[in-house]
C-alpha cells in the first residue's frame, strides 16, 4: 500500500466535475407510463447531464424507442465482449505490440454511431476498435487485424491502431495528429458541398497538443463542419488529467468555439448530445467542441495494469456504480421494455457473435511474404523495384 | 560546330541566354505578362510552376492550394501569382502560420478524395509538419492494406537561398528520400518543374516536391511539347542533360546548373563529362546512373545537402553494390554542402555550398589529374 501512496497526488484531488456534471449511467427518468412500446416515448435526463460553454445545453427531454435501446444495449455488449476477447488473445500472446482497449467507454462509441448518419465521418486515435466496427467494419475484421492475418481490415499490415472504413479514418498512432487530419476531412466535406458532420476524437492526454489548437483555429476561421470530441477518461496513460492540464474543462478549450460537456457513461445522454452536435455543425454554425466524461477500466494499453496511478477502489467503484451497459440495462428493465432473461439472451448472443468472429479470425492465414511489398505505393504506380534487407533481396514489380 | 553549339545552348541556358537573348523590349514585355510567348518558347521556373498548377486546377476541380500567403499575397515567392484571381478563395486558401495544422488538414482532405497542393514557404518550416508528411501521409496507404490512398503534394523551396542563414538553408532531400511511401521530386529546369509538378498533382501517392528559390527566376527554353497543357514527365526517371564519355556527373536541382558549367570548363580541357539531372530523389533512377558509369567509368555526385547520410552517400552505396562497381576506374566522388550550419557572411556562405570550381577540381581528381 505504501508503494501506491507514492503515486497518490500530494494535493487532495478536488473532483473537477463535482460542481455540475454527474457521470452515473442510470439517472434518466421515464416521464410517463409507456402506452405502446412500438412507438417512441419521452424520458428525462438528469439535470446535470450536460454543461455548456458559449452555447445552450440540449434539452433534457429525449425521445427514445424500445427497439433502438435494445439495439444499443446489444451493440455495447458486443463491443465489450470484443475488447475482452482481445484482452484474452493478447495475454495468450496471439496479439502483439500495442493494444488499447475501450472497456468502460462503450457509451461513447455506440452513442456516437446512433447519433450520426452513415455518410458522416469519424476519426480517432488508437483506442479505436469499437469505432471501426460501428462505422461499417466487422468484429472478425478487427480481431483478424489484431492477430495480423489476411482477413484483417488492413490485411494485417496495420495492426490495432490502423483500421479504416470508408467513413472511418482510423485508428491513428501519433497522439493528436488525427485532429488536424479530422479538420481536413471536414474541409473536404464542405468543399464538396456534402451536408455531413465530421467527428474528430482525441483524449484528455492529447488535448494539450499544439496541433489540436491549430486545427481548432482553422476550423473556426473557415467554418468547417467539424465536431471536436474529447474523450476524457481522466488519464492520459499514467498521468491524470489534473497533472497534465492546467485547464481540465476540456469543453471550454476551444476559445471561441462553443463546447458541450456530456455524461459519457449514460448512452441516452451521449447519443442525444451527438445529435445536437451534428445539427449544430450541419446547420452552418461552424465547429463545436464536445467532451465526454467517461472512464476506462483497463490500463492505457495491455502493457499497463492501470493500477499504479489510480486505486483499485476507484476502478471498482466506477465499474459497479457507473457502468454504461448496466445503466442501460436498468433503464430497459425498469421501463418494462425487456425482462432480465431477455437481456441475458442478448448477452449470450453478443458473446456468441464475438466467439464465432474470433474463431473465424483465427482461421485466417498470415499475409503472404510478397505482401511485404504491396501498398507502399498506389497500385500501378510502384517504382520498378524496392529493396529488402540486403542488395540481393530485391522485389520487382 | 553549329550542331555542337545548338546542343550547347540547349543544355547550358545560362550561357545560351547571353548569346541568344531576345531584345530588351521583348523581354520586358514577356516579364510583364508573366509568361513566355509561344514563339519564344522559354519560361522561368516560377512561371512553369504557376502554369502547371493553373492547368491542373482547370483540369480537375478537386485540386486546390493551401499555404501561407498563397492567395492574396500572390505567393511569398510569387509562385502562385494570379491563381486566387482565376480560381477564387475556395480553391486558393491562405492559412495561418500553423504548418503542423495545415499539413494535417491537407492530409485529411486528400484522404477524403481531394487533391491538395500544400505549400510550405520553405521546407525548413515543414519540419514543424514532418510527422504529418511522413506518418499521416507517407505511411497510411501501407498501414491500411491499400484501403486509404493519400494523393497530396507538399511543395516549396528547399535547400540554399542566399544570405538567409542556417535555419533557412537546409536541404531535406535525404530526409524525405529515405521514407518508403513518399515520392520525392527535385526538379531543375522550367520543363522539369512543369512536367513533374503536373505529374505529382496527378499522382495518387503523397509527393514531396522540392523546389529551389534561387532557380525561380531562371529562364529556360521550353520545347513545344512542354508547352502543352497535358505535358507530364515521369516521376522516377533521370535525364541525361549532356552526353559525355569520360566522367559521369550526377546532380539534382540547382547543382545541375553548376555541373553543366563545370562540364563546359572540362570540355575546354578535353574532358567530356556526362551530366545527369536526377529529377527525382525517390524513386531514384539508379539504372540511368549505372548505364552511364558503365560508359564513363567514373562517378561524381553533386548535391546541396549536408554530406552525412545524404543523396550522394546513397547513390555511391547503390553503385558500389551493383554490377557498375566493376566498371569504376576510380573511387566514387561526392561534392556536397559543407558539414556546417550555413553561415551568413557572404564569403563563408560560399564555402558552405558546392560551386563550379569545386566540381571541376573533384572531377579532375576522379580522372587522376592534378591540373
Amino acid at each position: 500500500m505504501a508503494s501506491l501512496a507514492r503515486f497518490r497526488p500530494a494535493v487532495r484531488r478536488i473532483p473537477a466535475f463535482a460542481r455540475a456534471i454527474q457521470t452515473s449511467a442510470d439517472t434518466t427518468q421515464l416521464q410517463d407510463i409507456i402506452e405502446d412500446q412500438s412507438k417512441p416515448f419521452t424520458v428525462k435526463l438528469h439535470e446535470e447531464s450536460f454543461r455548456a460553454y458559449q452555447c445552450e445545453t440540449p434539452s433534457l427531454e429525449v425521445e427514445v424507442k424500445k427497439d433502438e435501446l435494445l439495439k444499443m444495449y446489444k451493440d455495447m455488449q458486443t463491443m465489450r465482449r470484443m475488447e475482452m476477447a482481445a484482452d484474452a488473445l493478447y495475454k495468450a500472446k496471439l496479439i502483439r505490440g500495442f493494444c488499447h482497449l475501450a472497456i468502460g467507454q462503450e457509451a461513447v462509441s455506440v452513442g456516437l454511431e446512433y447519433g450520426i448518419k452513415p455518410e458522416d465521418r469519424v476519426i480517432t486515435a488508437y483506442r479505436c476498435h469499437p469505432f471501426a466496427v460501428m462505422r461499417g467494419g466487422t468484429i472478425k475484421g478487427v480481431i483478424a487485424e489484431l492477430l495480423g492475418r489476411q482477413a484483417g481490415m488492413s490485411h494485417g499490415k496495420g495492426g490495432s491502431m490502423h483500421i479504416f472504413t470508408p467513413s472511418f479514418f482510423g485508428g491513428n498512432g501519433i497522439v493528436g495528429a488525427q485532429v488536424p487530419v479530422g479538420a481536413g476531412i471536414a474541409f473536404a466535406q464542405k468543399y464538396l458541398g456534402k451536408n455531413t458532420a465530421t467527428f474528430a476524437l482525441y483524449g484528455d492526454g492529447a488535448s494539450n497538443q499544439g496541433q489540436v489548437f491549430e486545427a481548432f483555429n482553422m476550423a473556426k476561421l473557415w467554418g468547417l463542419p467539424a465536431v471536436f470530441v474529447c474523450e476524457n477518461n481522466k488519464y492520459g496513460m499514467g498521468t491524470s488529467a489534473e497533472r497534465s492540464s492546467s485547464n481540465t474543462e476540456y469543453f471550454t478549450r476551444g476559445d471561441k468555439i462553443p463546447g458541450l460537456q456530456v455524461n459519457g457513461m449514460d448512452i441516452i445522454a451521449s447519443r442525444h448530445a451527438v445529435q445536437y452536435a451534428r445539427k449544430w455543425v450541419t446547420e452552418g454554425n461552424g465547429p463545436l467542441l464536445m467532451e465526454f466524461v467517461t472512464y476506462r477500466y483497463g490500463g492505457h494499453s495491455m502493457s499497463d495494469p492501470g493500477t499504479t496511478y489510480r486505486t483499485r477502489e476507484e476502478v471498482q467503484r466506477m465499474r459497479s456504480t457507473q457502468d454504461p451497459i448496466r445503466g442501460l440495462q436498468r433503464y430497459i428493465e425498469e421501463w418494462g421494455l425487456a425482462t432480465e432473461q431477455e437481456l441475458k439472451q442478448l448477452d449470450k448472443d453478443a458473446k456468441a457473435e464475438v466467439d464465432q468472429a474470433v474463431e473465424e479470425a483465427k482461421q485466417s492465414p498470415e499475409p503472404l511474404a510478397k505482401d511485404l511489398w504491396t501498398d507502399i505505393y498506389y497500385k500501378g504506380t510502384e517504382p520498378s523495384s524496392m529493396r529488402g534487407r540486403e542488395r540481393e533481396e530485391v522485389h520487382h514489380y | 560546330m553549329a550542331a555542337a553549339r545548338a546542343a550547347f545552348s540547349r543544355v547550358a541556358p545560362a550561357i545560351a541566354s547571353v548569346r541568344a537573348r531576345p531584345s530588351l523590349a521583348l523581354k520586358r514585355a514577356a516579364f510583364a505578362r508573366g509568361y513566355a510567348t509561344a514563339s519564344e518558347n522559354s519560361m522561368t521556373v516560377r512561371d512553369a510552376l504557376n502554369v502547371a498548377m493553373e492547368e491542373e486546377m482547370m483540369r480537375d476541380e478537386n485540386v486546390f492550394i493551401l499555404g501561407e500567403e498563397v492567395a492574396r499575397y500572390n505567393g511569398a515567392y510569387k509562385v502562385t501569382k494570379g491563381l486566387l484571381d482565376k480560381f477564387g478563395e475556395k480553391r486558393v486558401v491562405d492559412t495561418p502560420i500553423t504548418e503542423m495544422g495545415f499539413a494535417g488538414i491537407a492530409v485529411g482532405a486528400a484522404l477524403s478524395g481531394l487533391r491538395p497542393i500544400c505549400e510550405f514557404m520553405t521546407f525548413n518550416f515543414a519540419m514543424q509538419a514532418i510527422d504529418q508528411i511522413v506518418n499521416s501521409a507517407g505511411k497510411t496507404y501501407y498501414m491500411s492494406g491499400g484501403n486509404v490512398p493519400c494523393p497530396v503534394v507538399f511543395r516549396g523551396p528547399n535547400g540554399a537561398a542566399s544570405g538567409v542563414g542556417a535555419q533557412h538553408s537546409q536541404d531535406y532531400a535525404a530526409w524525405y528520400g529515405s521514407i518508403p511511401g513518399l515520392k520525392v521530386v527535385s526538379p531543375w529546369s522550367a520543363e522539369d518543374c512543369k512536367g513533374l509538378l503536373k505529374a505529382a498533382i496527378r499522382d495518387p501517392n503523397p509527393v514531396v516536391f522540392l523546389e529551389n528559390e534561387m532557380m525561380y527566376g531562371v529562364t529556360f527554353p521550353m520545347s513545344s511539347e512542354a508547352m502543352s497543357d497535358n505535358f507530364t514527365l515521369p516521376i522516377g526517371k533521370a535525364k541525361v542533360e549532356r552526353e559525355g564519355t569520360d566522367i559521369t556527373i550526377v546532380a539534382h536541382s540547382k547543382m545541375v546548373t553548376h555541373s553543366l558549367e563545370a562540364a563546359d570548363i572540362l570540355a575546354k580541357e578535353g574532358v567530356k563529362a556526362e551530366v545527369i539531372n536526377l529529377r527525382s530523389i525517390r524513386p531514384l533512377d539508379i539504372d540511368t546512373i549505372k548505364a552511364s558509369v558503365k560508359k564513363t567509368n567514373r562517378l561524381l555526385i553533386v548535391e546541396g545537402g549536408f554530406p552525412a547520410f545524404g543523396v550522394g552517400s546513397e547513390i555511391c552505396a547503390q553503385i558500389v553494390e551493383s554490377e557498375a562497381f566493376d566498371y569504376l576506374d576510380a573511387p566514387v566522388e561526392r561534392v556536397t554542402g559543407a558539414d556546417v550550419p550555413t553561415p551568413y557572411a557572404t564569403n563563408l556562405e560560399a564555402l558552405a555550398f558546392p560551386d563550379t570550381p569545386v566540381i571541376v577540381k573533384v572531377a579532375k581528381r576522379a580522372l587522376y589529374r592534378t591540373n
